[in-house]
């Protein structure tokens, strides 16, 4: 199972060199490794429907508590099947849809790369696993909507998609902590067990209010949505793929899978019902005034998430069951479209609704597929949407309170997703074929195939219910609210209020459709109070932090190095001088220090003057002469208190910075008096205030009392466990070896740094 | 700087402060020294070669880029530290031969971890130096 899941990383890896070898001919045949996939865990089918459930252990970082555990259960089975069905199908009609590209490897890397990251996350049973695959998503996510590197607003939005979900991701990381702290326990399978004790602890409302922002930032909820739209810019495939059919139901996915463990409490359901509530509202009514076809879909995927979340929110058995059947429903529907919508810009070079029209004349299969999908959608009876939408109704007709409220707003949402489905399935195909796409004619099979078979699953479920019913939908059911369910998907209920709402909703939404047509004026209206979205508050946001930073940086950052010194030192100092002014007594007990020798007076008097001659001297080349004498001096000092490895590399290091020195003021040219002298006093000043603080301190550190335990230990322990007998190098490469290492790689780094920036600036001056 | 004394004497201080910094690292389990002193010490006999003979000369005799050093370091300290894997112990751990080597002594893991630091100081001291010297 392990290998199933990392399947698309390991192939990811291989892709660029496959489709190289396969030289554009047959890259369809990379869609084989989906379907397996998808084979694999349709095997597992009958297990599920059984009731069964499967589990994967393997411990990857067991002292964190983290593993790579999976589980397989109703819920995860729908979500799989769905990423690796529609991921068969999105991968053959790549091979058609950028045939030829020039990076359709890297292209076809990423899809398997977000699929292994979309299959782990929901079957990950381990919360620190499956934000690690959560993450993953969106990093692919990222990399697949800026896949037209080459233009700007697609990079663009790569990064709002980026920064949002990434942004949302940490918040999902606090709150997967946060439940670990609560519970001690990080797999989710036995988390619903202690749902009780997570309810009745304080930090309750901490975790539902992390985790929501995770999976709303992801799921584009209001006021997270905007980035979904402009993920539209990433190729169709993808936003068929990710953007409408499973990784924008990852955040989802985390709401389903959490109500058994935080659900039922009045601030779980009532924030998912008002923000999943004013979601599909929001969305559905933009979603009837675009124009691009992507648009369109966009705002109606971003609705149709609202409804999920809604449903979800309500938490009743009813609501779910019709949450677990939306899933699949809009899943099939949905990708029908966006291939469709990629099909037709495609072929006639444009998305604009308003200039699309009879393309039946020219594509009747995509046109067959276009309209069983936005019947679907509409939930005309007999397809799986009207199924569906009943299930809908049913769910918030029978709700506690305000149940006319809750159902008048699903009517709203439906007719306008109605009208969007119409306008994307049906308006580009029905009427006059203008001349100008006269010449237009079938995509290749490859291209339209894939949205036919969705298209006709979607009809096929509706008309005989029971082909899913047991397999799939009962499982989740009984995954999400932890009973067996005892009900069955009827297509047809009878005559009751439920029939009732369906066909005003239809009746409504088929005259809407009628009535207005889509145009700029109608777009401009819609699009009014754009300044207060939050789209525009983000946008204004990073404009504010950019431009701060800006500001701050160039206030500290000024690029020369004796302000960057005096900074330091000054802020050194304050804080020192604060410390000490709070009342440090300083006290030196002059019995306890040895007496000075005259081997060290000679040696401090001879820094005294070097330093001395440092600071008078007119010549750069002896300034730096006269300090390695201070450096040398320390060395000696360093050989008085006994510490030989420490005063023979000082001695090392200090030759090898004169060295250096030398050499980069060997080249400048020969200064007299450069700075001011008001300048020299001030340094000075600064220079003697910091060298005062530093003697105070290390008087005072004399006078804490040492612990000895650790140097006693090294010294015991260096021949018994180390074999040395220089305690000081046992140190460095056997008790902190790890330290050593890390240390010698900073080392290498820091060399490769100054290589690489000496090289580069030597080659723009080359250049000139 | 070229003065032929100068010169002259470079010519037989390389050597010799090449085998003095390996003789350095090698006691310095047991005495001062080890691979950070020693590494330094290399470095420097080959920058005193580089003042009295000019980089071409010295690089002439290093044959590569100073800079391989570092990696083949940083490898040779990996290297000892995952070592005791193979015999199922936690990374780095000591591990020793049981026998003293003629001249060398004891060897073990740690030797060739300090082995590595004294390469990775001698690639990242000579990267940095000749690297300025050729730039100004």
């Amino acid at each position: 199972m392990l290998l199933a899941i990392l399947a698309g990383f390991i192939l990811a890896l291989f892709m660029p060199s496959l489709i190289k070898g396969l030289k554009g001919k047959s890259t369809i045949a990379v869609a084989l490794l989906p379907f397996s996939l998808f084979v694999y865990f349709i095997s597992f089918l009958p297990r599920i429907s059984a009731g069964e459930t499967i589990e994967f252990h393997w411990d990857w970082v067991p002292s964190l508590g983290v593993g790579m555990d999976f589980y397989l259960d109703g819920l995860s089975l729908l979500f799989t099947l769905l990423i690796t069905g529609i991921g068969t199908l999105v991968f053959v009609y790549t091979s058609s849809y950028l045939k030829g590209h020039q990076y359709l490897d890297r292209f076809y890397a990423y899809l398997s790369m977000f699929m292994g990251s979309m299959l782990g996350v929901v079957m990950a049973d381990n919360i620190i696993t499956l934000f690690i695959f959560w993450e993953l998503t969106s990093i692919s996510s990222f990399f697949l909507i800026g896949f037209n590197n080459d233009s700007e607003p697609s990079r663009k939005s790569a990064l709002t998609a980026l920064g949002i979900t990434g942004f949302g991701g940490l918040f999902l990381l606090a709150g997967m902590v946060t439940l670990g702290f609560i519970t001690e326990e990080f797999q989710i399978s036995s988390l619903s067990a202690m749902s009780g004790e997570i309810h009745a602890h304080e930090l309750y409302p901490w975790v539902i209010g992390l985790v929501f922002i995770g999976a709303f930032t992801k799921s584009a909820q209001f006021p997270f949505h905007f980035w979904l739209p402009g993920a539209m810019k990433a190729p169709t495939p993808v936003s068929t793929y990710l953007h409408s059919a499973t990784m924008v139901k990852a955040g989802i996915y985390l709401l389903a899978r959490f109500t058994p463990v935080l659900g039922n409490h009045p601030w779980w359901n009532t924030t998912l019902i008002i923000i999943g509530g004013i979601t599909m509202l929001y969305a559905a009514l933009h979603a009837i005034f675009r124009l691009d076809l992507k648009g369109i879909l966009a705002y109606s995927t971003i609705s149709a998430l609202g409804i999920l979340t809604f449903l979800i929110g309500l938490g009743t058995t009813a609501a779910l069951t019709a949450a677990a059947v939306f899933i699949l429903v809009h899943a099939l529907y949905k990708a029908t479209l966006f291939l469709i919508t990629g099909i037709i810009d495609h072929e006639t070079g444009t998305r604009d609704v308003s200039k699309l029209a009879g393309l039946n004349k020219v594509m009747l299969p995509v046109g067959i597929a276009g309209l069983l999908a936005a019947v679907s959608n509409a939930g005309i009876p007999p397809t799986f949407g009207f199924v569906g939408k009943d299930l809908i109704y049913e769910a918030t007709l029978h709700f506690d309170s305000m149940a006319w409220v809750l159902t008048g707003a699903a009517i709203i949402t439906n007719v306008a997703l109605l009208f969007a489905g119409f306008l994307a399935g049906i308006k580009p195909f029905a009427g006059k074929l203008p001349k100008a796409y006269a010449k237009v004619h079938l995509p290749p099979a490859a291209m339209w195939v894939p949205p036919m078979i969705l298209a006709v699953l979607g009809m096929l479920f509706g008309m005989i219910p029971p082909l899913v019913d047991g397999p799939l939908i009962k499982p989740i059911v009984s995954a999400l609210t932890l009973r067996t369910p005892d009900f069955h998907l009827h297509l047809w209920h009878g005559f009751n209020v439920v029939l009732a709402l369906s066909v005003a909703t239809i009746a409504t939404g088929i005259a809407l459709y009628f009535f207005i047509k889509p145009s700029e004026a109608l777009l401009g209206r819609a699009t009014r109070f754009e300044a207060i979205s939050p789209h525009s508050l983000v946008r204004g946001l990073g404009r504010g932090v950019t431009w701060f930073s800006e500001k701050w940086t160039n206030f500290l950052q000024n690029g020369y190095l004796r302000y960057y010194l005096i900074t330091i030192l000054s802020f050194l100092t304050l804080l020192l001088a604060y410390r000490l002014f709070l009342g440090v007594e300083i006290y030196v007990d002059a019995s306890t220090l040895s007496e000075i020798t005259i081997y060290e007076a000679i040696i401090v008097t001879i820094m005294a003057s070097a330093i001395i001659f440092t600071v008078f001297t007119k010549s750069r080349l002896a300034a730096v002469a006269a300090m390695g004498v201070v450096g040398y001096s320390f060395c000696l000092i360093f050989l008085f208190y006994s510490a030989p490895d420490l005063a023979m590399t000082q001695f090392s290091i200090d030759t090898l910075t004169v060295i250096l020195f030398v050499l980069v003021i060997y080249n400048l040219p020969k200064y007299l008096n450069l700075s001011e002298t008001r300048d020299r006093i001030r340094d000075g000043l600064l220079a003697l205030v910091f060298g005062a603080l530093i003697s105070v301190l290390t008087l005072e550190v004399l006078n804490e009392t040492v612990e000895k335990d650790i140097s006693t230990y090294y010294a015991e322990q260096a021949y018994l466990l180390g074999k040395g007998k220089n305690v000081v190098n046992v140190i460095l490469v056997d008790f902190r070896g790890f330290d050593t290492m890390v240390e010698i790689t900073v080392l290498a780094i820091a060399a490769l740094g100054v290589f690489s920036l000496l090289k580069l600036r030597l080659k723009s001056i080359e250049k000139e | 700087m070229k003065t032929i004394i100068f010169r002259t004497a470079s010519d037989y201080l390389l050597p010799l402060l090449l085998l003095f910094s390996v003789f350095i690292l090698l006691r310095g389990h047991y005495l001062p020294g080890g691979g950070f002193v020693g590494g330094l010490i290399a470095s420097i006999a080959f920058v005193i070669h580089s003042f009295a003979n000019g980089l071409e000369k010295t690089r002439n005799i290093i044959k590569f880029h100073p800079g391989f050093l570092m990696p083949i370091g940083l490898v040779f300290a990996i290297g000892a530290g995952a070592a005791p894997w193979i015999v199922g112990q936690p990374f780095m751990s000591g591990l020793w031969f049981d026998d003293p080597f003629p001249v060398i002594g004891m060897v073990g893991s740690a030797l060739f971890f300090d082995t590595g630091v004294y390469l990775v100081v001698i690639g990242v001291s000579l990267t940095i130096i000749f690297t300025i010297s050729e730039t100004l």
